[in-house]
C-alpha cells in the first residue's frame, strides 16, 4: 500500500538521498565496472550459454570475496548467494563512508530482498539417488518406506551449518556480522515485489521520520540448479541463444523468458539531514516509490491493458507529474511474457501526455535478478544521474530511443514476472 | 475531552480491533484459550510422516486442517485465512471481500518438498541418480508440472491471501524467521503512524513441520528429544530443559487507528503501544553474550511505549526452551527491569503449543491480548524443576488471576533478529 504522503505540513517532509552504492554483476564488482556501461559505445551482455545449457546465464564476473568477508569462518558459513550480497553490502557500506564507524552502523537499518537460501545441490542429488530405490508413488508422504528412506537420506546427506544457507533472513544475518550493520533488520520476499517492498520500506520510513539511515538491496545468484528448477516450473526461463530482453518477449510463440543474471546490489539511502550532517554527497535522491498488484487473468497472464487503470494510479502516485520531453527510464522487464509486453505498452502510452520515454530494458546487459533486480535499477539510475548522462540503447531492437544531454529525472520499473508492479523516480539533488 | 487518539509524540494511536488464533490447541481464539489456561498441550507424536530414525518424534503440527495434501504453503495458506477470517470478522472492518488496508504476512519457508522433487525425479524413465537437478530440469522442462509453481512461490501465499480478502496495494511478504509475527505487527504499526492508511492486516502462519526441516533443526541439536510424553517435551525456564519443539499455528491482528476505529464505533480490544527491534552481529545462531541487542530491543519497545519497566504487569517471553535462548532471555530481562524482574510474572506459551516459528510473534502477541482482556496468566507448563540461574517469578504449571494493564512480548530469531512489542488495554 503506498499513498504519497502530500499532507502539506509546517516542518518539510526529508528527502531520501543515495549517498551509497554496491553493485556486483557479471560486468565486475563496483562503481566503475558499472559506470563503464554508461561511458561505452556499445556495452555487450556477458554470456554463458554452455553450463547450464539449455538456460544461458549472466554468471558472477571474478570476485575475489575475500576482500570483504576477511573470516574464513564466515565465508565457509555462506554459499554464493550470501557472498554475492554480503559482498555488494560491503562496498556501498565503503562508498557511503559508513564501514568501521560503528556508532553510525549501530543506527542504521538494514532491509533485504531475498528468495529461498540456496540448496546443496550435491546433497539433494545424494538424498535423490537414495530415494530412488524407494516406492515411486508419493504424491504425499504417506509411504512408510519412502519415509523411512528419506529421513535415513536427509540424515546423511545434510550438514548442520547448511541450514543457514537456506534461510531467507540469513542473507541480512550475515551482513550484520560481517559489517555490524545492526539498527535493525526486516527480509521481504516475493520475487521481484520484495525488491520493490525493501526500497518502498525504507523511502517510507525516512520520509516520515521513523529511520535516518538504511542499507538496503538484494542479491542473485543465476548459477543455482535449484532456482533454475524452481523457474523452470513455470516456463519462465529463456532456452537457447542469448537475445534481448525485447528480442525474447517480440517472438511469435508468445512466451518469451528471463534469462538469470548474477547480481547483488545494495543502496545507503538517508535522510538529506543524515547525509549533511556527516558531510556526505549524494548521487541523487529517490522522489518517490510506488507499488501496486495488478489483476493478470485467470491463465496466469495479463489480458491486453486490463492492467493498465493501476499503472495510471501508480503514475499519479509520484510526486510530481512527469513532465513532457524525454524520460529515460530504467526498465526491469524481465522478458517473460505477457508483462513485458504489457509495460512497454504502458511506458510508449506515456507518449500522449508527451512524454518520451527512452527505455533502457537493464536485464539486458544484467540478466533478470529478480529479488535484487529494483535495487539493481535504482543503482543504475544514481550512477546515470550523476555522471549527467544515459546509457546508451542495450540493443538493437529499435525499442530503445537515444537519449541526448543529461537526465535529471529517471523513471525506474520493476514489473514482476508473474506478479506485482513497482515504480521509482530519481532525481538530481540540488545541493547548492 | 475524548481519549487520547494520539501519542505523546503526536502519532495516531494503533488499536486492535479483531484478532485470530489457530494453533495445535485448535481454531480460534476461544478454543485456544480454555485449553491454554488449562495447562493442556497441543504437543504430540508426528503422525504426519515417519519418524523411524529420528531423534526428535514430537512436534505441535496442525492435523486438523482439511487439505488435498500436504504441503507448507498449502497448509500455511488455510491456517492464515482461517485466522484472517476470525480477526475480520470480529473487528467488522470493510464489506466481504474488500479490507481497508494492506496486508502484512509472515511466511515461512516455501520451496519445493521431497514428494514433489521425487516425484520430478520419477518422471523421468532413464534415471541416472548421479544427473540430480539436470534430471528434475528435464522432467519440469516437459511443462506438467506447471501446477506446483504458484504454490512454492512466495508471492502466490500472500497474492490468494490478499485476493479472498480483498486487501489493499501489494501484499507484503516478510521473514524475520522467529521474529517474523511480531514484526508483521510492527509494519502495519508503522504504517499507521505514518498515515499511509487507517488500517492494516498483520498475518502470520507457520505450516511447515516436514522431515527436512525437522531434520535440520534436530542437526543443530536445537530440538527437544523428550518424546515421551509428548506434552513434556517443551520446559521453558526449568533446570532440565533441553531444546524447542517444532510447531504449526497462525495468528492475525486487524490494527486501526484509534480515530478511525472510535469514528465507526468498533470495540476497541487493546492497543500496541510500542514496538522495539534490533540486529545482532554477533552469531547465526547465537545471542550477543551480554545480551545487548535483546536488551536495545526491549528497552526501546519501552520507549516507544513510553512506558518504564515498572509499568510492565506481565512479560509473555520468547522462551523457547533451549538452554541457550531462556538464559539470555533472562539475563537481558534482568538488564533492563533490575531487581523488579524477580516480581514480574512471565510465561512461556511454548511450552504447550511449541515453537510456531514464523507465527510465534503474532500468536503469542495475541495470548499477551487475552491476557489483558481475562485477567488470567497462562501458566508455563513442565516448570517442575526451577533453574536457580534463572529466578524469575514464572507462572508455574497453572494459570493464575492478576490485573494486566500492560504487556511486554518478545521474539527472538535465528540470524540476530529481535523484537520486542508492547500491548496495552483500551485507555480509560
Amino acid at each position: 500500500m503506498t499513498t504519497f504522503d502530500s499532507r502539506s505540513g509546517a516542518s518539510r517532509k526529508p528527502e531520501v538521498w543515495i549517498t551509497g552504492l554496491g553493485l556486483v554483476s557479471s560486468h565486475g564488482a563496483g562503481n566503475a565496472a558499472h559506470q563503464a556501461l554508461l561511458m561505452d559505445d556499445r556495452c555487450n551482455p556477458v554470456i554463458d550459454e554452455t553450463r547450464f545449457a539449455p538456460y544461458p546465464v549472466h554468471p558472477l564476473a571474478d570476485i575475489d570475496f575475500c576482500a570483504q568477508i576477511e573470516r574464513k569462518g564466515d565465508l565457509r558459513q555462506m554459499g554464493i548467494w550470501q557472498r554475492i550480497g554480503v559482498y555488494a553490502a560491503g562496498l556501498a557500506l565503503d562508498d557511503a563512508g559508513l564501514s568501521g564507524k560503528q556508532e553510525l552502523l549501530d543506527k542504521t537499518d538494514l532491509i533485504v530482498a531475498a528468495g529461498n537460501g540456496e540448496r546443496d545441490e550435491v546433497a539433494d542429488g545424494n538424498v535423490l539417488a537414495a530415494l530412488a530405490d524407494a516406492p515411486s508413488s508419493c504424491g504425499a508422504l504417506t509411504g512408510a518406506a519412502f519415509g523411512k528412506a528419506l529421513n535415513k537420506a536427509l540424515q546423511t546427506a545434510f550438514r548442520p551449518t547448511l541450514y543457514l544457507a537456506e534461510l531467507s533472513n540469513l542473507l541480512a544475518g550475515n551482513i550484520s556480522i560481517v559489517h555490524g550493520v545492526t539498527g535493525s533488520s526486516r527480509t521481504y520476499k516475493g520475487e521481484e515485489m520484495a525488491g520493490v517492498s525493501a526500497i518502498e520500506d525504507a523511502v517510507r520510513r525516512i520520509e516520515s521520520n521513523q529511520g535516518e539511515c538504511f542499507l538496503v538491496g538484494g542479491a542473485f545468484n543465476s548459477e543455482r540448479a535449484d532456482l533454475t528448477l524452481s523457474y523452470e516450473l513455470c516456463g519462465a526461463l529463456w532456452q537457447g541463444p542469448f537475445k534481448s530482453v525485447w528480442g525474447r518477449s517480440s517472438l511469435s510463440d508468445g512466451n518469451g523468458g528471463f534469462i538469470m543474471g548474477s547480481l547483488g546490489a545494495f543502496l545507503v539511502l538517508e535522510s538529506d539531514a543524515h547525509a549533511k550532517a556527516r558531510g556526505r554527497k549524494p548521487y541523487g535522491r529517490i522522489s518517490a516509490v510506488a507499488s501496486g498488484q495488478a489483476k493478470r487473468s485467470t491463465d496466469e497472464r495479463y489480458e491486453a491493458g486490463n492492467a493498465d487503470p493501476l499503472l495510471q494510479e501508480l503514475n499519479a502516485k509520484l510526486d510530481a507529474p512527469l513532465r513532457p520531453g524525454a524520460l529515460g527510464v530504467l526498465s526491469g522487464a524481465s522478458g517473460v511474457e505477457s508483462a513485458t509486453s504489457n509495460e512497454l505498452g504502458w511506458l510508449d502510452g506515456l507518449e500522449s501526455n508527451g512524454v518520451a520515454p527512452a527505455i533502457r530494458a537493464f536485464g539486458t546487459l544484467l540478466g533478470h535478478s529478480v529479488e535484487a533486480h529494483f535495487p539493481a535499477g535504482l543503482a543504475l539510475a544514481a550512477l546515470a544521474i550523476a555522471e549527467g548522462r544515459f546509457f546508451r540503447p542495450f540493443d538493437d531492437s529499435g525499442r530503445e530511443r537515444l537519449f541526448e544531454g543529461a537526465p535529471t529525472r529517471l523513471l525506474v520499473t520493476g514489473w514482476g514476472h508473474w506478479r506485482g508492479e513497482g515504480l521509482a523516480l530519481v532525481e538530481t539533488v540540488d545541493t547548492h | 475531552m475524548g481519549k487520547q487518539l494520539q501519542d505523546n509524540r503526536s502519532r495516531p494511536v494503533v488499536v486492535i480491533t479483531g484478532f485470530g488464533v489457530l494453533t495445535s490447541l485448535g481454531r480460534g481464539k476461544q478454543e485456544n484459550w480454555r485449553a491454554l489456561t488449562r495447562g493442556q498441550s497441543g504437543l504430540h507424536t508426528i503422525t504426519r510422516f515417519p519418524t523411524e530414525g529420528l531423534r526428535t518424534t514430537v512436534a505441535g503440527t496442525v492435523d486438523f486442517m482439511e487439505l488435498a495434501a500436504y504441503s507448507a504453503p498449502a497448509l500455511s495458506t488455510a491456517m492464515a485465512a482461517e485466522v484472517m477470517r476470525e480477526a475480520v470478522a470480529e473487528a467488522g472492518i470493510g464489506t466481504r471481500a474488500r479490507f481497508p488496508g494492506p496486508l502484512f504476512l509472515a511466511t515461512p519457508p516455501t520451496e519445493l518438498e521431497w514428494p514433489q522433487r521425487k516425484a520430478l525425479f520419477g518422471d523421468v524413465n532413464d534415471a541416472a541418480p548421479e544427473q540430480g537437478y539436470k534430471h528434475l530440469l528435464r522432467a519440469a522442462s516437459s511443462g506438467r508440472f506447471n501446477d506446483l509453481y504458484p504454490l512454492f512461490q512466495f508471492a502466490s501465499v500472500g497474492e490468494s491471501l490478499a485476493e479472498e480478502f480483498g486487501t489493499q496495494g501489494l501484499p507484503i511478504s516478510l521473514s524475520t524467521a522467529c521474529a517474523s509475527g511480531a514484526t508483521a505487527i510492527m509494519l502495519g504499526v508503522e504504517a499507521i503512524r505514518r498515515g499511509d492508511t487507517e488500517a492494516a492486516l498483520c498475518v502470520a502462519t507457520d505450516g511447515s513441520v516436514h522431515a527436512e526441516a525437522l531434520i535440520r533443526f534436530s542437526l543443530l541439536s536445537a530440538l527437544s528429544t523428550y518424546n515421551e510424553p509428548p506434552e513434556k517435551a517443551s520446559r521453558p525456564f526449568a533446570k532440565d530443559r533441553a531444546g524447542f519443539v517444532m510447531a504449526e499455528g497462525a495468528g492475525a491482528f486487524v490494527l486501526e487507528s484509534y480515530a478511525a476505529a472510535q469514528a465507526r464505533g468498533a470495540t476497541i480490544l487493546g492497543v500496541v503501544s510500542g514496538c522495539g527491534e534490533r540486529a545482532d552481529e554477533f552469531h547465526r545462531t547465537r545471542t550477543h553474550p551480554e545480551g545487548k541487542p535483546i536488551i536495545s530491543a526491549i528497552r526501546s519497545a519501552l520507549a516507544d511505549a513510553a512506558v518504564d519497566a515498572e509499568d510492565i504487569d506481565y512479560i509473555n517471553a520468547h522462551g523457547t526452551s533451549t538452554q541457550e535462548n531462556d538464559k539470555m532471555e533472562y539475563l537481558s530481562l534482568k538488564a533492563v527491569f533490575g531487581d523488579a524482574i524477580h516480581a514480574t510474572p512471565i510465561s512461556s506459551n511454548k511450552s504447550m503449543i511449541g515453537h510456531t516459528l514464523t507465527a510465534a510473534g503474532m500468536i503469542e502477541a495475541a495470548f499477551s491480548l487475552m491476557s489483558i482482556l481475562h485477567g488470567t496468566l497462562p501458566p508455563t507448563m513442565n516448570y517442575d524443576i526451577p533453574d536457580p540461574e534463572i529466578p524469575l517469578d514464572v507462572v508455574a504449571n497453572k494459570s493464575r488471576q492478576a490485573k494486566v494493564g500492560t504487556v511486554l512480548s518478545n521474539s527472538f530469531g535465528f540470524g540476530g533478529q529481535n523484537a520486542s512489542l508492547v500491548l496495552a488495554g483500551e485507555p480509560s
